[in-house]
């Protein structure tokens, strides 16, 4: 029991740098993707080619795969994100697509639909970090998502992070006050991507071995539950929407009932976690960060009153 | 077999899945004249088509032997998956989209995604995830007209989506309702204070396009399996297909979905693009006019409000 429930947090960390770096795109910039699935997977099988073919250690892969994925980004970004959001979507979904298509029938590098296995450990300073022994590697993974969140929080709370949230609240408006919109957008995307990446190299340390199953739709569709459920635009929210989307994924064997409840049912409730929210809670549980921002509260007050003064 | 027969023998191929991608791209087209939005359930609405139509065949036909009750079994399976789809799609868009009206641009898309993935589980939980085959409606021997092969679903298949395009286009263009459609789609505003009920409208348009999705998706089984995401690949086809054409443009969609299918028919057999990268065509093709020509080809050029 416990055993398992440490597997939920060590998911729950996968999926909060994803979910960090959907935030990044979705919450703050506006922009809806739907590739995670494919920026995971270009982290992982980075990871995983390196370490095996040329015997990389998994330290000198982070970086690769993050910046791999960041240049993917930026070339499915460039094109579509100088275009109104909806088409980001499908263009993202097609090209999550077709890297598993790729990565399903390049069978030379990534030896096709069997995956490639016996990814080597991690080591630090001579010590292994086993995902077998599941506290060690789960300890790994905070300090290093907390290292990426204090990051992105720190990016958020900076100008680039006043320009997204311009940008999403009004393109028009950011533009005309000077922002390069496009520039930041791309930007954002490219981070968030570079973070999914990261997330992708950890899921490949943790299996150790890596196949194109594990990047399907689906995950894309759970990070952006995640994001959504926690609260766009807040990157505590999401890791606790993490956490929540882990949890219900893995209720059924954590209470013993995985062989009655269909496998379907965690996918249809995750549908219903989207439509519901949208509906009753659009700004997820713990709502947007609102930015501790008094000087320009008060200007905002007081400019209110002068308006109704004048009605 | 000469080059020229070759030619035609493509093209028909081409025509026929561009038919199948035409009908479903009208789905998508016409839900974001009206509301600006993609619907991203409209492939599943097609998945959920292909279902309906396969269990009413099966269950009209029985045990009868192959003869003309199988051809009209087939046309009553097709409406009554028409008429299903359409009180599906109408209701999806009462629950899932219709308070969203007024809030940001962000969450239809998202409840449209939680749709999508409801309707895809939802079947996959109910059918079980092996994929079915319809049993054929009749004999699908295929016919040499002056050396060009067709198979009589590719017939069936071209004059059902032929037929229905025309109807629609006359739906749109003469009568008063889509005269209505045509007033939303223009300027929703303006068009109730005209006394036009858009709810009504919006209804109406899901309505349709999710029949025209169902009937796609019927003639799609003719000749692929019936699986419960077998709408995801076929979907997002039909939406590049809108874009080529002009998002929001009947017209355009049409045109879009024949010119994708004959696209994508010619980049396998011609360009010798190989046949697990078909997919890619599509999306490659969506970047390109996002470059080039983001208006799509007979779209108009709208300027952003501020």
């Amino acid at each position: 029991m416990l055993n398992f429930f440490i597997l939920i947090l060590i998911y729950t960390c996968i999926y909060a740098f994803m979910s960090l770096g959907q935030n990044l795109i979705t919450g703050y910039s506006g922009m809806l993707s739907l590739c995670a699935a494919g920026f995971f997977a270009i982290g992982s099988y980075t990871t995983a080619i390196l370490t095996t073919k040329l015997g990389w250690s998994f330290w000198a892969t982070l970086p690769v795969a993050a910046i791999l994925a960041a240049l993917m980004g930026v070339l499915i970004g460039l094109p579509t994100l100088r275009l109104k959001g909806d088409y980001l979507a499908i263009a993202t979904l097609g090209f999550a697509e077709i890297v598993r298509n790729i990565i399903n029938n390049w069978d030379a590098l990534t030896n096709g639909p069997m995956g490639i296995q016996r990814i080597p450990m991690i080591t630090i300073f001579g010590i292994k970090i086993s995902p077998y022994q599941k506290y060690g590697f789960l300890l790994m993974e905070v300090i290093l998502l907390f290292i990426c969140w204090f990051l992105f929080e720190r990016l958020a709370s900076s100008r680039m992070g006043r320009a997204l949230e311009a940008i999403r609240e009004d393109e028009i408006a950011a533009k005309s006050m000077g922002i390069n919109v496009t520039k930041y957008k791309v930007v954002s995307f490219a981070l968030g991507a570079a973070v999914t990446g990261i997330a992708g190299c950890l899921q490949a340390e943790f299996t150790l071995s890596v196949s194109p199953g594990s990047y399907v739709f689906m995950v894309s569709i759970m990070v952006l539950c995640t994001v959504v459920l926690g609260g766009m635009g807040n990157f505590v929210a999401v890791i606790l929407g993490a956490f929540i989307i882990q949890f219900i994924s893995y209720l059924p064997q954590l209470i013993g009932l995985s062989n009655i409840i269909p496998a379907q049912a965690k996918q249809i409730i995750f549908g219903l976690i989207l439509v519901i929210m949208m509906i009753y809670r659009p700004q997820g549980i713990l709502g947007r960060k609102e930015r501790n921002n008094k000087k320009a509260e008060k200007a905002w007050s007081e400019n209110k009153e002068v308006v109704n003064e004048h009605a | 077999m000469g080059s020229v027969s070759l030619l035609f023998q493509h093209l028909m191929n081409g025509l026929t899945l561009g038919g199948i991608y035409a009908l479903i791209a009208l789905g998508y087209t016409m839900v974001y004249g009206i509301l600006k939005f993609i619907n991203f359930a409209h492939g599943d609405i097609l998945m959920v088509g292909a279902y309906i139509g396969l269990f009413t065949f099966d269950a009209l036909r029985g045990t009868t032997p192959l003869g003309p009750w199988w051809l009209v079994s087939f046309f009553i399976a097709m409406v009554v998956s028409m008429i299903g789809c359409a009180l599906l799609g109408m209701i999806i868009e009462k629950i899932a989209y219709k308070p969203l009206r007024k809030g940001s641009r962000l969450a239809p898309l998202l409840s449209a995604i939680g749709v999508s993935f409801i309707l895809s589980n939802g079947a996959a939980w109910m059918f079980g995830t092996h994929s079915r085959k319809f049993n054929y409606p009749f004999d699908n021997s295929p016919i040499s007209i002056v050396g060009v092969v067709i198979t009589p679903h590719q017939i069936l298949i071209l004059v059902v989506a032929i037929v229905m395009m025309v109807a629609l286009k006359i739906f749109v263009d003469k009568t008063k309702m889509g005269k209505a459609m045509r007033a939303t789609s223009l300027d929703g505003d303006t068009a109730k204070l005209m006394g036009i009920n858009s709810d009504m409208i919006i209804s109406l348009t899901f309505g349709i396009g999710s029949a025209l999705a169902a009937c796609g998706g019927i003639l799609i089984s003719l000749d692929y399996k019936v699986y419960a995401t077998m709408g995801t690949m076929v979907g997002l086809k039909a939406f590049v297909a809108a874009v080529v054409g002009g998002i929001g443009n009947i017209t355009g969609a049409m045109l879009g979905g024949f010119l994708l299918g004959l696209l994508e028919t010619f980049g396998v057999a011609v360009l010798g693009i190989p046949q697990g990268f078909k997919d890619a065509i599509a999306f490659a093709v969506l970047i390109l006019i996002l470059l080039v020509k983001p208006e799509g080809l007979l779209g108009k050029v709208e300027k952003e409000k501020v």
